[in-house]
């Protein structure tokens, strides 16, 4: 019950695995796959912490969206040119091209619509990059299989019916989201409970199963 | 309002208007104001006051731009009231606006009546004052004085322009009209244009001054009167639009004032009428009416699409201003809607924007008043500014 009365901005995974910088491994691989100065927009951007990540790895030109006003309030604190917004109906504001990357961070099961916010996504930048808790890990499967009740685990604590998570997805799924929504996949990383990313050349079935959370590069498709 | 015996000293304050207790920038007749009622205004002058140093790059000046009623008695006593100054929580040395670090400028605005030109002052043709002759002035033209001002201090680039409500309008405006002269700008409890409700009020408040006997047509000086009734009534109601329903509940409910009973008479018998009186009278003691008639007026024709085809988003294309814009949830005067707006359009318009909505129940004044949050972010936004354009941390 201590995890009930937690923050819903805990979302950002305060049990991550950490780099020995202090860096949330998930966050690093995100800003791995940003290039240096690049006009970034990280939607659901929490306290900030990507955004200063790749501010100060980066040096990218960088701004966030965060339904949170606590969120909100805090990375302005900061310094952060962050607005109080909401994915599902913020996203419709914004023109084509405004930024290089547009990020999606631990967010996308908290969506509405994730498809309409990655179609937006890929509006408004000319690449997307979402990282999201694979549905299809081994241990959130053996939770429903053995025991019958929707899983818990360290990275997403919430019991379903106070849950701010409503689309779950697996890696697999997501492929197929991407399909739809016209993205093409340029590069996924799977990571291990520790942070650890999955062999690259592994079929998807055992990224599937063995990924705890995924990171994939997307772009338009021509 | 039988209590509304004040001595008023219209002496003192005409000098005020023509001889004030500030710095004070003369524009001859060869230097006019060109306004946007088609007419020029020349010659005229600035009062303003200053905080801080200016650094030698010239690059840390902030312009504060004051709300309808303030002036620029930002952050010293006032000379007329002997009051604090408006915004000394927010400016001063280690304040959020701190003068250690940067150089600091309020400038009262045109129209207004301590000491830059307004209806109040002579009329250097007449030898009189204004009153109703004083052109009909807007928000751009406070800016283009500003920015005349600005020109005569030998400040190209503004490191930023804060304000709020009337304030908020001079600095969107100063971002949509001289982009390049902003490094950053904050925004704060403001519209990109007046609602029909806040015009609605202003309305009230100026028949409330011209149905004073005293208002003598706007010719109060030459009459030897002061419509400070009418100007009372209309602060009076004003300052309800100030607050919120929840502030006046906390602070009076329906407590009565100095007494247990009703007196079944139309004495301030509740604290909040009493507190509303307090408000009226103390406003005359330092406003002049026919200013109260010409800011209002501007605010009311504030609005900043019109000038770019009805587009907000226009107003700041390719913008290279940061934008910190703030709301207050029980702000009813200036909604959060209203800031939302202006979100929108910098967004439209690629602009850096941060944008924070404070819970508060102190409604519009709220960013006058000691707003932990709001310091927390003005502060955050500077030092963020201050880090982008190469401004040292350390105090000279």
């Amino acid at each position: 019950m201590m995890m009930l009365s937690r923050l819903k901005h805990d979302l950002t995974m305060a049990e991550a695995a950490r780099t020995p910088g202090g860096a949330r491994v998930d966050l690093v691989v995100v800003a791995d796959m940003v290039e240096p100065g690049a006009k970034v927009l990280d939607v659901g951007c929490g306290d900030g912490e990507l955004l200063r990540l790749l501010a100060e790895t980066r040096g990218v030109d960088g701004r966030g969206i965060e339904l949170s006003r606590e969120g909100v309030n805090e990375c302005v604190a900061k310094g952060l040119a962050v607005i109080q917004g909401d994915a599902d109906t913020d996203l419709a504001d914004y023109p084509d091209d405004a930024f290089d990357y547009v990020i999606l961070s631990q967010t996308l099961q908290a969506t509405r619509q994730p498809r309409v916010v990655l179609e937006h996504m890929l509006r408004i930048g000319r690449r997307a990059i979402v990282s999201f808790p694979n549905f299809g890990h081994w241990r959130i499967r053996m939770q429903v299989f053995f025991r019958g009740r929707m899983p818990r685990t360290d990275n997403l604590p919430y019991a379903w019916y106070d849950s701010p998570n409503i689309h779950f997805c697996t890696i697999k799924d997501f492929r197929e989201l991407c399909l739809v929504a016209g993205a093409k996949m340029e590069k996924a990383v799977a990571l291990n409970p520790w942070g650890a990313p999955l062999r690259l050349n592994a079929p998807w079935w055992f990224w599937n199963m063995l990924g705890e959370q995924a990171v994939f590069r997307l772009s338009r498709r021509a | 309002m039988a209590e509304v015996g004040v001595t008023l000293d219209t002496a003192s304050r005409a000098r005020e208007a023509d001889d004030p207790h500030s710095h004070v920038v003369q524009f001859r007749a060869e230097q006019p104001l060109r306004l946007d009622a088609g007419v020029a205004l020349a010659p005229f002058q600035i009062a303003y006051q200053t905080y801080g140093t200016l650094n030698s790059a010239r690059t840390n000046a902030i312009l504060v731009c004051h709300a309808l009623t303030g002036d620029q008695h930002v952050a010293n006593m006032h000379p007329v009231t002997g009051k604090s100054g408006w915004w000394e929580t927010m400016v001063g040395p280690g304040r959020p606006i701190d003068t250690e670090r940067y150089f600091v400028i309020c400038p009262n605005v045109l129209g207004a009546c301590m000491g830059t030109t307004g209806p109040a002052s002579t009329n250097p043709r007449t030898g009189k004052p204004w009153g109703l002759e004083f052109p009909m002035i807007t928000i751009r033209d406070m800016v283009r004085a500003q920015a005349m001002l600005l020109d005569h201090l030998g400040i190209d680039s503004l490191f930023s322009v804060a304000g709020g409500s009337m304030g908020g309008m001079q600095v969107l405006q100063w971002a949509a009209s001289y982009p390049q002269r902003v490094f950053s700008a904050l925004p704060l409890a403001c519209s990109t244009r007046h609602s029909a409700q806040n015009i609605a009020f202003h309305e009230v408040g100026r028949q409330a001054v011209m149905a004073d006997p005293e208002w003598q047509g706007g010719r109060y000086f030459a009459a030897g009167t002061n419509p400070r009734r009418g100007l009372a009534v209309a602060r009076m109601g004003a300052h309800i639009t100030y607050l919120s329903d929840a502030a006046l509940h906390r602070k009076f409910g329906r407590r009565f004032q100095d007494r247990d009973n009703p007196t079944f008479t139309f004495d301030a018998d509740f604290q909040v009428e009493s507190y509303l009186r307090h408000q009226g009278i103390s406003f005359v003691e330092r406003f002049d009416a026919n200013s109260y008639l010409y800011l209002t007026r501007a605010m009311d024709y504030f609005d900043l699409a019109a000038d770019y085809d009805g587009v907000l988003a226009n107003a700041f294309k390719h913008t290279p201003t940061r934008f910190c814009v703030v709301s207050f949830t029980s702000d009813w005067l200036f909604p959060t809607s209203d800031s939302r707006a202006i979100v929108h359009a910098l967004n439209a318009g690629g602009a850096r924007v941060s944008f924070a909505e404070i819970v508060t129940d102190k409604g519009h004044d709220a960013f006058l008043l000691d707003e932990p949050e709001l310091f927390a972010i003005v502060r955050g936004f500077l030092d963020g500014a201050a880090k982008a354009r190469g401004l040292p941390t350390v105090p000279r």
